[in-house]
C-alpha cells in the first residue's frame, strides 16, 4: 500500500473535497437535503479514506483519538447548551425563538448550532468506533 | 419495482451465501438500492443518510469486523425451520397491518392531517428554512433530535468501552502493528 504512488496522489486529491462536500451538506442543509447527521459521516468517510490509504497511525497524527473523545461529548454539549441557553434567556428548552430578540432570527440560528453539535457528535463517534475496530487488531 | 425486484435478489443472495465478504458488499448494495427507492420516494434526506450510513460507514464497519473474525460462515447447527416460522409469522403481521392503511399517497391520510400542514405552511415564516425536513427535525422535533444525537453519543462511548477498555493502556504496539502489516501483505 505505502508504495502506491496512484493511490496516494488519488487520495490527497480527493480528500479536500470530501470535506468541502461534507460542509456543504452541513450547511446547505437549510436549503436542500442534507444536515448533521449526513455531513458527520462524510466527514468520518473522509477520515476512514485517509486511513485505509496511508494506515491507522497516520489517521491517528491527523486525528488523534483524544480529540475525538472530547468532541463526542462536546457536541451533545453543545446541543444541549443551546437548549438551556434558551431557557436562561426566557423560552422553553430548545424553543431557539428566544435565542435572539427576532424570533426568526433566533430560529435560523438555533438550527444552526443545534445541525453543529449533531455533526460533531456523529463525525467524533463513526471515526472513533473505526479506530476502535481496526487498531485492535486480529 | 425493477429496484424492488433487485432488492429481493440481493437478499436471497446474502441468505445463500456463506462467503461473508459477499455478504457485507451485498449489504452495501442494497443500501443503495434503499436510497434508489427513497429517492423514488421524493425522501432525499433519508436517501442521503442511507447511502452514507447503511452503504458506506456500516459497510467499512463490516469490513473492519470481518477482518477480526472469519470470512466464512459456519453451517448453522439447528434447522432452519423455527426461524423460518418466526419470519413467516413477523411478515404476515407486518402485511396485515398494511391493509389498514390509506392509500399510498393520500393526501387526506390521517397522518397528513394532524401536525404537517402546520410544518408545511409555516415553516418559512417561524423559522426561515426552506427545506422543511431541516426545520421539523432541528426545531419542531428538536426533541427528539437531541435524543437521536444522545444515542449515538452512547453507543459511542459504549463501544469505546468495550473495544479499548479492556486492554491497558500501555502498549505503543508499533511493533505489533508491523507484524500485523507483514502477515497481512501475503494475503493482499
Amino acid at each position: 500500500m505505502k508504495f502506491d504512488t496512484i493511490l496516494r496522489i488519488g487520495t490527497k486529491l480527493f480528500l479536500p473535497f470530501i470535506l468541502v462536500f461534507a460542509l456543504y451538506v452541513q450547511f446547505h442543509g437549510d436549503y436542500g437535503p442534507g444536515g448533521g447527521f449526513q455531513a458527520g459521516v462524510i466527514a468520518a468517510a473522509m477520515v476512514i479514506f485517509y486511513a485505509i490509504t496511508f494506515g491507522l497511525e497516520a489517521a491517528k497524527q491527523a486525528m488523534p483519538p483524544l480529540v475525538l473523545e472530547v468532541l463526542i461529548g462536546l457536541g451533545v454539549f453543545l446541543y444541549t447548551g443551546v437548549g438551556i441557553v434558551a431557557m436562561l434567556k426566557g423560552g422553553e428548552f430548545l424553543n431557539y425563538s428566544a435565542l435572539k430578540h427576532d424570533p426568526v432570527h433566533g430560529q435560523h440560528l438555533g438550527i444552526l448550532l443545534v445541525e453543529l453539535g449533531v455533526l460533531i457528535t456523529v463525525f467524533a463517534t463513526m471515526t472513533a468506533i473505526f479506530y476502535a475496530f481496526v487498531g485492535r487488531g486480529r | 419495482m425493477v429496484l424492488l425486484t433487485l432488492m429481493a435478489i440481493v437478499t436471497i443472495g446474502v441468505v445463500r451465501l456463506r462467503n461473508l465478504f459477499a455478504v457485507v458488499i451485498l449489504g452495501g448494495i442494497y443500501s443503495f438500492l434503499m436510497a434508489s427507492v427513497m429517492i423514488m420516494l421524493d425522501a432525499v434526506d433519508v436517501a442521503m443518510t442511507e447511502a452514507s450510513v447503511g452503504a458506506g460507514i456500516s459497510t467499512v464497519l463490516m469490513l473492519g469486523t470481518l477482518y477480526l473474525t472469519k470470512m466464512e460462515e459456519t453451517r448453522p447447527a439447528h434447522t432452519p425451520l423455527l426461524p423460518l416460522f418466526v419470519a413467516v409469522v413477523t411478515a404476515g403481521g407486518l402485511i396485515y397491518g398494511t391493509i389498514d392503511l390509506p392509500p399510498f399517497g393520500d393526501a387526506a391520510g390521517i397522518i397528513h392531517q394532524h401536525v404537517a400542514p402546520h410544518y408545511l405552511q409555516n415553516s418559512i415564516v417561524e423559522t426561515s428554512v426552506p427545506n422543511v425536513v431541516t426545520s421539523v427535525l432541528a426545531s419542531y422535533r428538536g426533541f427528539d433530535t437531541l435524543g437521536e444525537t444522545v444515542v449515538i453519543f452512547t453507543a459511542g462511548i459504549a463501544v469505546l468501552l468495550l473495544l479499548k477498555g479492556r486492554r491497558p493502556a500501555s502498549e505503543p504496539d508499533s511493533n505489533a502493528a508491523k507484524a500485523r502489516s507483514r502477515r497481512r501483505r501475503p494475503k493482499a
